[in-house]
């Protein structure tokens, strides 16, 4: 019975795995078809309907920096995120100090915090807008920047992670001679790397791709980032695709090697086991 | 030369209704080790977190060599501190964890290798150094918080139930290492517990709490043999102390039922006469390693017998436990392994009176 048993689960993993395999390409495909096109001319994704390009050709990633201002997207994308990232710095005090201090208010502020999450963005944006134009913010970078700088959702993550690391290391931080600053920088932040790297994926991801918010505060090209400037190749009447396969793959490849890099910590998540 | 005295110190915590600790008064010698024992939340850590400044002072002073420190920082009283769970720094090796203190010291490079080196060969923590905490056992983890208070070399070690995450056998052996650091290095410790084992055997001095109260401070002998009242005399041995109401008279105290008439020796009962009790109520404290069931004990002390049958009998190796019932009274003794008895077995046990205890039933205090 034991031998039959095996066997079924041996056979069940292969069919799991053939599944998978098959789920995974169907996955990839138009991922590699958008890649492959990108080297193809725009009449040769129009005229034909190989998967592989005839004539390999990188004009239309030259067109992009050269036709197109993607420099400039390029450039304003890379500030945002980075800003972004200053904003993940922020979250990870405020959660540090939700978790780990006493102070008058805690609860209710926390609350009020977790509290933003359930109105959906799309309720803020013209209330946020009306504030930044009277602060004379739109179409400036900053005005992209702040209303996203810190969250509540990456506060509760931070919170809940610093929660679980034990008082105990901060109190033997103190009494071995640590200042406050000394204990977050080279004691929480180290210890919370796992937490870190989710939401600098996060953060990295969510400040690459930002759309919505550049399209509606940026009126000048100048201020564009990639994923608006992405929506400009898309012509009104015509479009070419090539430009738009290169440009897309421009934007998703950097997206995918941190994936690739990072997995590990993505797929720890927030199970870390901190004291055992 | 360190001293520590605490003058009135009470704690009261935000939002709560009493007071956590109450008019904590001690004074703490140079090299001595001290133990603060007691049930689980009468105080003992919070007594503790005081002294180390992680927890403030509501009233009263604490001075460390006449100095009154009630508002300075934690690194600024020179203490170095054990935790419960270790609180070992997650993401450093063992070498970093224990040279943490002294790099934001600044000390040298080469003053800090000798010192981690050192304590790693105290402890048998010199393979490990380059581990993370996570690749060690308890008992190793437990080693390397107590490096880490060493290589401070600070003259205040406090450790707050050090021991209670280790497996019975590792608390024992830890127990005795403890004790042979404290030998060698000499440094005044106050060690938290609730476990009255640690208490009796480390402590120069035990200090037994209960409710935010100091109940008793002696050495381990006194407050064994000389418990002040019915809590102390109740938490300090294993297995606990035997309690009965009786009352006095004519030199024998007995139970309401009967079922016990023991006779006084006659110096004790001298001083309870003195003090009034004779025709009183009183509660008499029996240990149960002064229950014998020896013939030569019982010969020569006829009159402080009682026939019990036996409940429950545990054969621990070298002694026996029994768990024995007379009328509606249940007690335990600690006989020698040969007395083992089977249960429903009639056994006939001498109190050893001279060395039991008497307390007031009104306040619990001792008499004698």
């Amino acid at each position: 019975m034991d031998t039959g048993m095996q066997d079924i689960s041996k056979i069940s993993k292969v069919l799991i795995g053939v599944v998978l395999t098959i789920l995974g390409f169907l996955m990839i495909l138009p991922f590699l078809w958008m890649f492959l096109s990108s080297f193809k001319t725009s009449t040769e994704i129009s005229l034909s309907q190989s998967f592989w390009p005839q004539h390999w050709t990188i004009d239309n990633y030259k067109n992009l920096f050269t036709n197109g201002s993607f420099d400039i997207y390029v450039k304003n994308t890379l500030i945002i995120t980075a800003a972004s990232f200053i904003g993940l710095f922020l979250n990870a005090m405020a959660g540090y100090g939700f978790a780990k201090f006493d102070f008058k208010g805690r609860k209710f502020l926390f609350m009020a915090v977790l509290a933003t999450m359930m109105i959906p963005g799309q309720v803020t944006m013209i209330p946020v807008y009306l504030i930044l134009n009277q602060m004379q913010l739109t179409n400036t970078l900053l005005g992209i920047i702040l209303p996203g700088l810190v969250g509540a959702f990456g506060i509760f993550l931070f919170r809940q992670f610093m929660s679980n690391i034990p008082d105990s290391i901060v109190e033997a931080a103190r009494l071995d001679g640590a200042g406050e600053w000394y204990i977050f920088f080279h004691l929480i932040l180290p210890i919370s790397k796992p937490v870190l790297a989710v939401q600098g994926i996060l953060t990295f991801i969510g400040g690459w791709n930002a759309f919505l918010w550049p399209l509606i505060i940026a009126n000048d090209q100048k201020y564009y980032t990639l994923s608006v400037g992405l929506q400009l190749l898309q012509g009104q009447h015509t479009s070419d695709y090539g430009l738009q396969m290169a440009g897309s793959s421009f934007m998703v490849i950097p997206i995918i090697i941190i994936f690739i890099i990072f997995q590990k910590y993505i797929l720890q998540g927030f199970n870390i086991q901190m004291d055992k | 030369m360190v001293e520590i005295k605490l003058e009135h110190i009470s704690k009261k915590y935000v939002g709560a209704k009493g007071y956590s600790v109450t008019d904590f008064n001690l004074k703490i010698k140079d090299k001595e080790f001290i133990v603060f024992v007691g049930p689980s939340g009468c105080g003992k850590s919070t007594t503790l977190r005081m002294i180390a400044g992680l927890e403030g002072i509501t009233q009263g002073g604490l001075y460390i060599d006449e100095k009154k420190v009630n508002d300075e920082a934690p690194k600024d009283r020179d203490i170095a501190m054990v935790f419960q769970n270790y609180a070992l720094y997650p993401h450093m090796t063992v070498f970093d964890n224990m040279a943490f203190g002294l790099k934001l010291r600044k000390y040298s490079e080469v003053e800090i290798e000798k010192r981690v080196q050192n304590a790693a060969q105290i402890l048998g923590l010199a393979d490990f150094l380059k581990r993370k905490p996570a690749a060690l056992s308890g008992g190793q983890r437990q080693r390397v918080a107590l490096g880490r208070a060493i290589v401070r070399d600070a003259p205040i070690f406090l450790m707050d139930e050090p021991l209670s995450n280790l497996d019975a056998k590792l608390r024992v052996s830890m127990r005795a290492e403890i004790a042979k650091l404290h030998r060698s290095l000499k440094t005044t410790t106050i060690y938290v517990t609730h476990d009255q084992t640690e208490a009796m055997t480390m402590a120069d001095r035990i200090v037994v709490m209960r409710d935010g109260e100091i109940q008793q401070v002696g050495t381990p002998r006194e407050v064994y043999e000389k418990p002040v009242n019915v809590f102390v005399a109740d938490f300090i041995g294993a297995p606990a102390t035997n309690f009965f109401d009786v009352t006095l008279q004519d030199g024998y105290v007995k139970t309401e039922a009967r079922t016990f008439n023991l006779a006084v020796p006659e110096g004790i009962n001298k001083v309870l006469k003195q003090a009034g009790y004779e025709g009183k109520k009183l509660i008499l404290g029996v240990r149960p390693e002064h229950i014998h069931t020896e013939r030569a004990f019982i010969e020569t002390f006829p009159s402080a017998t009682v026939k019990a049958k036996v409940v429950v009998s545990e054969l621990l190796g070298s002694e026996s436990i029994l768990y024995t019932k007379v009328g509606d009274s249940e007690f335990v003794s600690k006989v020698d392994a040969r007395d083992y008895l089977d249960p429903d077995q009639i056994v006939e046990l001498g109190f050893d009176l001279n060395r039991s205890h008497f307390f007031d039933p009104e306040t619990k205090e001792s008499i004698l």
